[in-house]
């Protein structure tokens, strides 16, 4: 047994002073194998990042120890830094050079010696397809490409352990999946030890070995199937042709012996009580061809179970008035030819589609698909190039106050504000609202009760934990009750809890007739939707029903495709075509 | 392990002016700010009094008045215009079309001829003191200098006890361009050396660059002389550039030497860079990185540096604190190369101050950085 790439004893690290300070890592003893892929996973805020770069001496410790490669990292961060490869979360490329630029600078940095590099970079740029673009500027390449070339800069001179900080967020599946290929080949052929961070809990399956960390602690480390094992027997999908699946999730995840219930394609994934044994007559009596079968357990089963299960009777959903869709008539946002131009660049190339009353619409598609840019034209932020754009009858460009007042808009970056008090935001963002009086403390009070926000509303917008931040930023958006409501990547970097609480929020608004535009990176997402568009690099290259969309995927090796199938299969065949 | 490091600066430098190269931002502050600030204080700024609007009014014209108007229509600090009245005159300056009125009364000349007294009356426009004062005493030398001819022609002395001669040293015809122009190089080294530095330094902290290039074996004084040298050779350019185009575009004269020049820009660019430096580490963020450059040296470069406003002239507690200013340094020496000459005692003072404060400078910014994030 060779030697542990890294250890680390009992290490303590605390950001900030007094009141505001956070504890970031809490006693964290691991021991990373060489030779082998270890994923270290947990949502963000888990302390991921510090952890990463605390192996990279890049910080200072509170309490314990970190060994890296048996260097000392608070010692002799030098050496460490000399010995170790690492690729930032945002992939470190200097985006005004060109990729082989890039290359140059690491490898000189890296003391990689003349002679041996043109052979060095070769196999890189084969490895990640990026020959044909050697004189590119960094910047002008898709975020996959970016992801790859850093991963090569990393690379340049091959480190006996590499860091890779959340490699493949906001990636799109194929540039992921080609990653995971890049570094297992790095560890088959150099023996190289790698530690990886993500906050994808699909992605655990891939690693070797699983580290799972949340709020600073780490919950486990063993190999990913070892943690599913652990949930044998406790894992079913349950289907029923008469309920849609949304509303079956929804009856479903209230029952006392089921602690967690997702949608997953066409049915229903849940977990169950430790000892319960789900059956369809006594689980819900209203649906009579309720079917429930067992299904091997994933990672991230194992995941939700440990951190106590989604309780759903714990959360409050807020009460949401209902929308009567029935006086207004056609689709509640149409979109013709849509078309945005940047100088040369296109964002959007004439997308076409229509949102009807009442549903949820996704767009999905990975980082600079377009998809943010088609919602600033939706709301009218942003000017079209060319092309028709109506929501709820008008062009929000030119449509008055009393239009806009119909909708409402949770952006993708945290757009409160951070130095106002929780309840400041929200007087504030319904003041905007034109709401007031009575009608405004009601508002309020609605908001601080349905969204769990009162023990905070006195804490400052800016020091609240990320999904707060979140569920503050839904809460201001749903001040007016607006009919349509525009969420840009709401659950993006939100811990798997969080992000069940947001949908099943969602799935009530829609419920009661909002209309709710949504974009997402998580594949999985797209099926609590009831129509989608999958985008990229500006284009729609398919839309339909999840159902639909994962039905072109099927084939005789894959019966039951998922989303991210689908996406990879669309991706490969527009390639293929000329 | 030599040729490594060596790499490793190599690598740096390269990668640094590459990035210098694509930025018009950066290639915009060394060589286009210059041209824009030169043409500004060599054209638009003076402070000369030339060609002061001024209201004539003679009340009855004769060859006598028109050889005294003609002394004002020759003068090159005068423009003057002739009223038919005092009263259109007066309208004229309240309207501050003019800046003065001489008057010269219906008997100015049959009060001349008869050798008596011959009063002329001035008015001049107080709002600008300075202006105003400049305005009266040039009338005042105008109206002089024709006397002098008069009496030269019609055979007489002036009976005038004490004559002033006066010489102006150093910029002899008294424009103001020639006293500016040197100090803009400080101004624009200040640019350069400060705020660009510094805001390329945070724009890696911002773009999260720092944090790939810290896991290298790259060193920190290898990343800081990295930052430094083109930053140097793009400020000297700068520099250059700059002198260039007021010795040969503005006609300012440089009268010291050359190496006393380039020694004395190249020790200030060195304090410049390490301001930047320092404020680099001081704020990981553009916005405030920049912020911070302005105010704390440029606008000082500007205001305290002796280089629009002497410092002679201001309050005690502010001329104390212009020894914090490098900027008032290099000034210092540049006026005096470009309008003196190797004046060496000012020279070698200057560059003992601007010396100090370099050490003090570095010595802080080696301390102060280290490959961490916290």
């Amino acid at each position: 047994m060779e030697n542990p790439a890294l250890i680390l004893r009992d290490v303590h690290k605390c950001f900030g002073k007094g009141e505001t300070s956070v504890q970031a890592l809490n006693g964290v003893s691991i021991q990373v194998p060489a030779g082998t892929v270890t994923g270290l996973i947990g949502p963000d805020g888990a302390g991921k990042t510090t952890l990463m770069r605390l192996c990279c001496g890049l910080l200072e410790l509170d309490g314990g120890s970190v060994e890296t490669l048996g260097i000392d990292a608070v010692e002799q961060p030098a050496a460490v830094q000399a010995a170790v490869g690492y690729m930032p979360q945002r992939f470190g490329l200097y985006e005004d050079l060109s990729v082989q630029e890039n290359l140059d600078l690491y490898a000189n940095l890296q003391g990689v010696p003349v002679a041996s590099r043109q052979q060095r970079y070769d196999q890189l740029m084969q490895m990640t397809g990026l020959a044909p673009f050697t004189r590119r500027l960094a910047g002008k390449l898709s975020g996959g490409m970016k992801q790859k070339l850093g991963l090569a800069c990393a690379l340049v001179r091959p480190p006996a352990l590499l860091l890779l900080d959340e490699p493949t967020v906001g990636v799109d599946p194929v540039s992921r999946r080609e990653l995971w290929q890049i570094v297992y080949s790095q560890v088959k052929d150099a023996g190289m030890s790698v530690l990886l961070s993500t906050a994808y809990l699909d992605e655990a399956e891939r690693c070797n070995e699983v580290i799972l960390l949340h709020k600073g602690e780490v919950l486990g480390q063993a190999p990913p199937h070892e943690f599913s094992k652990t949930m044998q027997g406790r894992t079913w999908e349950a289907a029923s042709s008469e309920m849609p699946t949304r509303r079956l999730q929804n009856a479903l995840s209230r029952h006392p012996g089921i602690s967690d219930a997702i949608i997953n394609g066409d049915r229903v994934r849940i977990i169950t009580q430790q000892g319960y044994q789900p059956e369809a007559q006594t689980l819900l009596p209203d649906a009579s061809d309720l079917h429930i079968q067992a299904v091997p357990p994933r990672f991230e089963d194992a995941f939700i179970d440990r951190l106590g299960g989604s309780d759903e009777t714990a959360h409050a959903t807020p009460e949401i008035r209902n929308i009567e869709t029935g006086d207004s008539e056609g689709d509640a946002i149409r979109v013709e030819k849509l078309e945005r131009r940047f100088g040369d660049f296109i964002a959007v190339k004439q997308i076409s589609f229509s949102v009807k009353r009442g549903e949820i619409f996704g767009l999905l598609g990975a980082n600079g698909a377009g998809k943010t840019t088609t919602f600033r034209m939706l709301c009218g932020l942003l000017p079209v190039s060319s092309g028709k754009v109506s929501v709820a009858g008008h062009d929000l460009r030119t449509a008055s106050a009393q239009a806009r007042g119909h909708i409402g808009y949770m952006a993708q970056k945290f757009s409160l504000y951070g130095n106002l008090t929780v309840e400041q935001n929200l007087r504030f963002f319904s003041a905007a609202y034109n709401l007031h009086g009575q009608r405004q403390q009601a508002r309020i009070r609605w908001a601080l009760e349905g969204f769990e926000l009162e023990p905070y509303a006195n804490t400052n917008a800016g020091t609240l934990p990320l999904g707060y931040k979140q569920r503050l930023a839904f809460a201001t958006a749903l001040m007016h009750e607006p009919e349509i409501l525009f969420l840009d990547e709401p659950t993006s970097g939100v811990d798997p809890l969080a992000r069940r609480e947001f949908w099943r929020r969602t799935n009530a608004l829609a419920e009661a007739g909002v209309t709710v535009l949504v974009t997402t990176h998580f594949m999985e997402e797209a099926d609590y939707c009831d129509h989608l568009v999958i985008m990229a690099e500006g284009s729609i290259l398919a839309a339909g029903t999840p159902h639909e969309l994962r039905s072109l995927a099927r084939s005789d090796k894959h019966p039951e495709p998922s989303m991210e199938d689908a996406f990879i299969s669309l991706i490969q065949t527009r390639e293929e075509a000329p | 392990m030599k040729s490594q490091a060596r790499m490793r600066l190599k690598g740096m430098i390269r990668k640094e002016w590459l990035q210098i190269l694509r930025d018009p931002s950066s290639i915009a502050i060394a060589f286009l700010m210059p041209v824009v600030l030169l043409f500004l204080f060599g054209y638009g700024v003076s402070l000369d009094a030339k060609q002061i609007p001024l209201g004539l009014v003679i009340d009855q014209p004769d060859s006598n008045t028109a050889s005294f108007s003609a002394s004002f229509d020759h003068s090159d600090f005068f423009s003057p215009r002739t009223f038919g009245s005092i009263q259109e005159a007066q309208q004229a300056l309240a309207e501050r079309q003019i800046d003065g009125i001489v008057w010269l009364r219906s008997n100015f000349s049959s009060l001349l001829l008869s050798g008596q007294d011959s009063p002329i009356a001035v008015r001049v426009n107080g709002v600008d003191a300075n202006q105003a004062r400049i305005t009266q005493g040039y009338i005042q030398g105008a109206w002089l200098s024709w006397l002098n001819q008069y009496a030269a022609q019609h055979g007489r002395q002036l009976p005038l006890p004490v004559a002033m001669e006066q010489r102006v040293w150093f910029n002899a015809a008294l424009i103001s361009r020639h006293y500016l122009v040197p100090g803009l190089v400080a101004i624009i080294m200040t640019l350069t050396g400060s705020l660009l530095t510094a805001m390329v330094v945070a724009r890696e902290w911002e773009r999260g660059t720092m944090e790939a290039l810290m896991v290298t074996p790259l060193k920190m004084q290898e990343m800081l002389i990295g930052k430094l040298i083109p930053y140097f050779f793009l400020g000297m350019g700068g520099m250059l550039f700059t002198v260039a185009l007021s010795v040969w575009q503005f006609h300012v004269p440089f009268r010291g030497s050359f190496l006393a020049l380039i020694g004395a820009s190249a020790l200030f660019m060195l304090v410049a860079l390490a301001l930047g430096l320092l404020i680099s580490i001081v704020s990981k963020n553009q916005f405030v990185a920049g912020q911070i450059a302005i105010i704390i040296t440029f606008l000082p470069a500007f205001i305290l540096s002796g280089f629009i406003f002497d410092i002679n002239s201001m309050p005690q507690a502010i001329q104390v604190v212009t020894h914090l200013v490098p900027a008032r340094y290099l000034v210092s020496i540049l006026q005096s190369l470009f309008l003196a000459g190797d004046v060496w005692p000012v020279y070698w003072a200057n560059m003992g101050a601007m010396l100090i404060m370099l050490l003090v400078l570095m010595r802080i910014v080696r301390k102060k950085s280290y490959k961490r994030l916290d």
